[in-house]
């Protein structure tokens, strides 16, 4: 028999085993790090949770959005306000963005979707609304305008102030997200919601005929992808400490999260992680060789991500599986 | 509000109208064809404006004239990226072709970072500060060239598309790529040409801009929207809406820039634009 019954001891402990070293290796690793090495093993969690926040909307339910970054800017920016202006915990502020991104979302959604915009002129139009959004904020006195937000540091870091002088505790708190946002995008190859959503993205109008309610779940999949992108925004604030309008609304951001999840392959569960981990690692080494040289590790992995979109349009996880008919 | 001023500042919009109508046909023309939004289109543009400036810098190259050097190589270098990049991607998932025009666009920010490092870059010419007074408006003659030079190209292009062989032929194919094939046009000739000419386009726009504005390799992040919401302004693939679009955001950019402080006025541009999008997305020209 080629194919282990499913309740083969043998191969449900050998699971659990592997499951149990990988649980180990995340838990205690870092501890083993160094510093440099866990700010890169940061960013790689941190752009994969990013990568599989928009490859929600845009990989599962198959909406190209190219204004991810004005959820990514309402995160940061609604969390760095409320704790500058009025003190709030950035916790309480990570979901206050969270909550005001899906809002956001829902609004864009509802307009974009109730008028049948797709494919390129999604794109287009979520890309206006980032823009405008980095208007805003660049020319509003409460924002900061163009000088950003430097957020206030609390004397030895504080758990309340999300903010910390090693960097571990950033650690766990990325890699809590990212598990969080991996069992839902697994959830989504499972569930219902998923199906609808790929149904979808297959063929919109067969998806319509059987009875699947498009716009609603194309807003669904939007306000969630917004949701967790915002998540993403309130972090990368805490990390750093400092926003400014580019930095938050910009292009850039919603490039990086296409550019890693697309390597991935979008739509896929593990892609996000596989995507950024390899582009970090890549653009790591070829920084500390070619870092000199400004730009030429950018090339390099754009020249990856070009050979990838022609090779392998699937992405890289579409190497390690069959082609979905 | 100063009348004078409202009055000057369309004048001004649409000067810079006709740059961007040439930034919009040239991106039209490849979105008409070959049914691909140009992430790349930026940053080519910047390739046109650094050409532009190294020729003027080493060579002594009047910035105008150094049209004839920008123009084919451009055209050239939009060739190439159509036949070794686009072309084996043509039958790809849409997202695909965005993602590889994306990465086209990192590659050549990264490739002018690289080369000519992140500093901003003027052309300076000798009659840089000429200004030409017509009744009461004061207008510099740099945007009047630029503005008579994005037209005059765009109007040659016209003249190529409607009577030359080719030009039928590029028609044909953005109308119907079966068809077109099947009445023996080379269908991927077609397509070389026409990413060559749009490219061509974008760097003959970023030469008339060069004597007026700065350069940097990120510089074509700021025309990048305004290139899409020309096009969808005027009507994705058509000719005249492009020209029409160019003006349309040109005026709206410069009277939102006057009426409101700093540079919120853009959200005026941004709104026209995703109202367009919502309401009537073949644009105002398109069917």
């Amino acid at each position: 028999m080629s194919r282990v019954r499913k309740g083969d001891p043998i191969r449900k402990l050998s699971y659990s085993l592997a499951f149990l070293a990988a649980a180990c290796v995340l838990f205690f690793g870092p501890h083993f790090l160094s510093s440099y090495l866990l700010h890169v093993v940061i960013l790689i969690l941190y752009f994969s949770f990013l990568g599989s926040a928009w490859s929600i909307v845009s990989g599962y339910a198959g909406q190209f959005s190219f204004g991810h970054s004005a959820f990514f800017g309402v995160g940061a920016y609604a969390s760095s306000l409320l704790y500058m202006k009025s003190g709030i915990s950035p916790w309480i502020g990570m979901l206050v963005g969270a909550i005001l991104a899906a809002g956001l979302g829902g609004f864009i959604g509802y307009l974009t979707f109730r008028y049948k915009l797709k494919g390129a002129c999604f794109a287009l139009a979520t890309f206006a609304f980032s823009e405008m959004l980095r208007t805003i904020a660049l020319n509003w006195s409460l924002t900061g305008k163009a000088m950003g937000i430097l957020i206030p540091l609390t004397e030895g870091g504080s758990f309340q102030d999300f903010q910390f002088i090693s960097k571990l505790p950033y650690y766990y708190i990325i890699l809590f997200m990212v598990l969080a946002v991996l069992l839902v995008s697994y959830g989504l190859d499972r569930s219902k919601l998923g199906y609808y959503f790929k149904a979808i993205k297959e063929d919109e109008e067969a998806a319509g005929s059987l009875g699947i309610n498009i716009l609603k779940y194309k807003i669904i999949a939007l306000v969630m992808s917004a949701f967790f992108t915002a998540l993403g925004g309130t972090f990368y604030a805490q990390y750093m400490f400092y926003i400014d309008p580019d930095i938050t609304f910009g292009t850039n951001v919603t490039i990086e999260m296409i550019v890693r999840t697309m390597l991935g392959g979008a739509g896929t569960v593990f892609g996000p992680l596989i995507g950024s981990a390899v582009l970090e690692s890549v653009s790591e080494v070829m920084r500390s060789f070619l870092g000199e040289y400004k730009g030429l590790h950018i090339m390099f992995y754009a020249t990856i991500l070009i050979l990838v979109m022609i090779f392998f349009p699937y992405g890289l996880m579409g190497l390690l599986r069959k082609r979905r008919p | 509000m100063d009348l004078r001023l409202l009055f000057q500042a369309i004048v001004s919009g649409l000067l810079t109208g006709g740059v961007y109508a040439l930034i919009g046909v040239g991106l039209n023309l490849i979105f008409g064809v070959m049914k691909i939004i140009n992430f790349a289109h930026g940053s080519l543009l910047m390739l046109g404006m650094y050409c532009t400036y190294w020729l003027f810098t080493f060579f002594k190259i009047d910035p105008y004239l150094s049209l004839a050097i920008t123009v084919p190589l451009l055209f050239l270098i939009g060739a190439i990226i159509q036949k070794f990049l686009i072309h084996p991607i043509m039958e790809y998932p849409e997202d695909n072709q965005l993602v590889l025009t994306m990465g086209v666009m990192l590659f050549l920010e990264n490739l002018a970072l690289f080369l000519w490092g992140p500093d901003f870059r003027t052309v300076k010419v000798s009659y840089v500060g000429t200004v030409i007074s017509l009744f009461t408006l004061r207008i510099n003659l740099l945007r009047i060239i630029a503005f008579a030079g994005g037209l005059l190209l765009a109007f040659l292009l016209y003249i190529f598309l409607k009577k030359t062989d080719m030009g039928k032929a590029i028609r044909a194919s953005s109308e119907e790529r079966e068809g077109a094939s099947a009445v023996g046009i080379s269908v991927k000739r077609v397509h070389l040409i026409s990413f060559g000419i749009g490219t061509a386009c974008v760097g003959a726009a970023g030469t008339l801009m060069t004597p007026f504005f700065y350069l940097s390799p990120h510089v074509g992040h700021l025309f990048l929207l305004t290139a899409f919401m020309v096009v969808v302004l005027g009507g994705m693939g058509s000719f005249v809406g492009a020209i029409i679009g160019g003006f349309v955001i040109g005026a709206t950019e410069s009277l939102g820039a006057v009426i409101f402080p700093g540079s919120i006025g853009q959200i005026v541009p941004f709104s026209l634009f995703i109202i367009i999008l919502l309401f009537k997305p073949t644009g105002l020209v398109g069917k």
